[in-house]
């Protein structure tokens, strides 16, 4: 499998930088975004981005705002909800807008690559299977 | 302090002496007033009908007297008339009309004489020597020559005895002639004699000059024997009518009261007088007054006990419900400065995250770079491992003790709202998947259909079962397992039944799970506040949480909430 590509969006810079640090040790191509704004801006340039690591709280656009744009453009795209303040209420209404998984902070960096893997396999195979589905659309296009 | 406590004394003594003030004001005062007023309406009464019966005693004997009198008066004229002057001269005759008169009345006539114009006695009848007496210088002669009939008052006259007499005069030729009779004193005593009632009550008469012509009972009355003064003031008074009753209270020679009741007899020429002393005439009343006052005494001793035993009840009461009042406040002073201390908290708890999750991320740094093989052969390596790891461990420690405190301090959605229970559980369910699944933990739901909604706090509700099915994961994290997670309806309660195959809770522990801060996680994993939270929550709402496990084979909590009254499915 290729390694998975992430994007990390937290206004926290210094976490932000250790963290890609952390990742990219660990094969992971990362991107970065301080906020949700950023983040948009990020996945239009990057759209095979397979997982989003969202910070909740943040100053200007908040990660729950961010994850609605993020699966009304790329609903293909994961999302791990990342949250210095975990709510039983704000993760619920996370999962509801589709995200994959939540994490609390500070995390524990094999719990976090496992739930990225598993987005991104997910993920992968929704792709996979779209384009089978097209790919079978197309041929039976063709048989017709 | 000690001020505090005098002045609260102070203010308890003020109201006990007001409550008991009140009381017995309100008591007391009516009391008295309905008391006074009853007893001087009743003494009016009585005395009114005290002396409207000695009026009437005193009017009826009155008659009797008037009648006695008129009755002799009507014998004699009715001989003189008959049988004239020369048949009654004849002293036979005479005697035997006094028998025939003795023979009627008894010894009520005691003789019978005639008297001729010059005052000598000319025929007698009778038990004395008094043939031939003279009476022209008697006074009662003197009155009988001037008046046809005349009754004389009682004198001791000739033979020395209390008598008096009854005469009738006529005339023949020109000279007057009297008929005379003496009237028995013993007999016509009698009948003022047995006026008498109570132990002071007696009767007497008296002429104009005030002297007496029947002789009272007197011995035991001797010293209350009326003055003339006391009786003249009647005899004086004979402008209105003559049958008039009059009714005079006066002190005697030794201050003591007397009740006198007087009428004239014999067209005013005597006076009937019954004397009574007012302490005997009103014996019963003044006995009832005794017992009123009695009662009177009793009722406000009463009155007074109650109040003092009330005031203090009440005060006790008050002063208990300050202290429980005193105590509420500071209970909410408390909670509004635990309140406080909760945001103040979580504010700073919410900062703290960030730099602590930048700090174990560092920390994760320094532990990936030593994996390095240029670290590898540094001798300081294991060491720099511990430390890095106890970083991380304190860190995560960190993060769990800023997580509850957040949960802890944070404002839940109280809001009271209706709430199926199955859908909430399917969303934590939900939430929980992907946990259960890198643990390898299987959920297995069991909800019963068509239960009623429950009308409480949703955000209260998913924190409860939450914290049980992260317990309950937490549990089984090592070695996987099966959660079991049922609901079903029992009488008017919605249970819901989470049960483990984790490691359980050993015995010891289970009667202390409930407690705050107490917690068998390994560091940094737990905070011991979790279950407490839940055990308040449920305990809010009028529901149960019960617990039961086995060391290794697992653990099962029964959650009870009631459903509220028309709720039913």
């Amino acid at each position: 499998m290729m390694p998975p590509f992430v994007m990390l969006v937290d206004d926290e810079a210094p976490f932000v930088k250790t963290m890609t640090k952390r990742l990219t040790k660990r094969n992971l191509e990362v991107e970065t975004a301080l906020g949700g704004q950023e983040a948009l801006d990020t996945l239009d340039k990057h759209r095979n981005i397979d997982v989003v690591i969202l910070d909740v709280k943040m100053p200007g656009m908040d990660g729950i705002e961010t994850l609605q744009r993020i699966k009304t453009s790329y609903p293909l795209t994961e999302v791990i909800m990342l949250t210095a303040y975990a709510t039983v209420e704000s993760a619920i209404e996370g999962m509801k807008l589709g995200a994959f998984d939540y994490l609390m902070k500070p995390c524990d960096m094999e719990q976090l690559m496992g739930k990225v893997i598993e987005a991104t396999r997910k993920k992968r195979n929704h792709e996979d299977k779209i384009r089978e589905a097209q790919v079978k659309e197309v041929l039976s296009k063709h048989g017709a | 302090m000690a001020n505090l406590e005098q002045l609260s004394n102070s203010y308890y003594r003020l109201l006990t002496r007001n409550i008991i003030l009140t009381i017995i004001s309100v008591s007391i005062i009516p009391l008295i007033l309905v008391s006074i007023t009853i007893y001087y309406q009743f003494r009016t009464s009585y005395h009114e009908k005290v002396y409207a019966h000695l009026c009437e005693l005193v009017h009826k004997h009155k008659q009797n007297i008037d009648g006695f009198l008129s009755e002799k008066l009507g014998d004699i004229r009715f001989l003189a008339n008959s049988f004239g002057l020369d048949k009654l001269s004849d002293e036979s005759f005479l005697q035997d009309r006094l028998a025939a008169l003795q023979k009627n009345y008894g010894p009520v006539f005691v003789d019978l004489g005639i008297i001729n114009n010059e005052g000598e006695q000319i025929a007698y009848a009778g038990p004395f020597k008094l043939a031939k007496a003279n009476y022209s210088d008697a006074e009662w002669y003197l009155q009988a020559v001037r008046n046809q009939y005349f009754i004389s008052d009682v004198f001791l006259g000739l033979r020395g005895l209390p008598h008096f007499i009854v005469t009738v005069r006529d005339t023949r030729k020109g000279q007057n002639w009297i008929l005379r009779a003496t009237i028995d004193f013993v007999a016509f005593n009698t009948l003022v004699e047995n006026i008498h009632i109570g132990q002071t009550g007696f009767a007497f008469i008296v002429n104009k000059e005030g002297k007496l012509q029947t002789t009272p009972i007197t011995k035991p009355f001797l010293d209350i024997l009326p003055g003339k003064i006391i009786y003249k003031d009647f005899l004086n008074d004979q402008t209105s009518d003559p049958n008039e009753i009059r009714v005079s209270v006066k002190p005697d020679s030794k201050n003591r009261k007397n009740i006198y009741v007087a009428s004239f007899l014999k067209n005013g020429d005597w006076l009937l007088v019954y004397q009574q002393r007012a302490a005997d005439a009103f014996a019963d009343l003044n006995k009832t007054f005794k017992i009123t006052t009695i009662l009177m005494l009793l009722g406000p001793l009463g009155v007074v006990i109650m109040a003092f035993t009330l005031s203090r009840m009440i005060v006790n009461r008050i002063a208990r419900a300050d202290t429980e009042k005193q105590l509420m406040n500071e209970k909410v002073v408390e909670a509004g400065k635990l309140a406080s201390v909760g945001e103040l908290a979580a504010g700073v708890a919410h900062e703290i995250n960030n730099p602590v999750a930048i700090m174990v991320e560092e920390a994760g740094w320094m532990g990936d770079l030593l994996e390095e093989e240029e670290f590898q052969e540094s001798k300081n390596l294991a060491e720099f491992k511990k430390s890095i790891g106890q970083i991380q461990t304190q860190g995560k420690r960190c993060k769990q003790i800023t997580h509850k405190l957040l949960s802890f301090a944070r404002r839940t959605d109280g809001s009271v709202q209706d709430v199926d229970i199955n859908d909430m559980l399917e969303e934590l369910v939900a939430l929980s998947a992907q946990r259960a699944k890198y643990s390898m933990v299987e959920i297995q739901p069991d909800y019963q259909e068509n239960l009623p909604c429950l009308k409480f706090s949703l955000s209260e509700l998913q924190q409860v079962f939450f914290n049980i099915i992260n317990n309950a994961i937490d549990a089984m994290e090592k070695n996987g397992g099966q959660l079991k997670i049922s609901s079903r309806r029992k009488d008017n309660y919605i249970v819901v039944e989470i049960s483990d195959t984790g490691t359980g809770i050993p015995e010891a522990n289970l009667s202390r799970i409930f407690d705050p801060f107490f917690t068998t996680k390994p560091i940094g994993k737990g905070t011991g506040l979790g279950l407490s939270i839940c055990y308040g929550i449920i305990d809010k709402m009028g529901g149960k949480i019960r617990c039961k496990s086995s060391v290794d084979v697992g653990t099962t909590f029964w959650v009870s909430i009631p459903i509220q009254a028309g709720n039913g499915p």
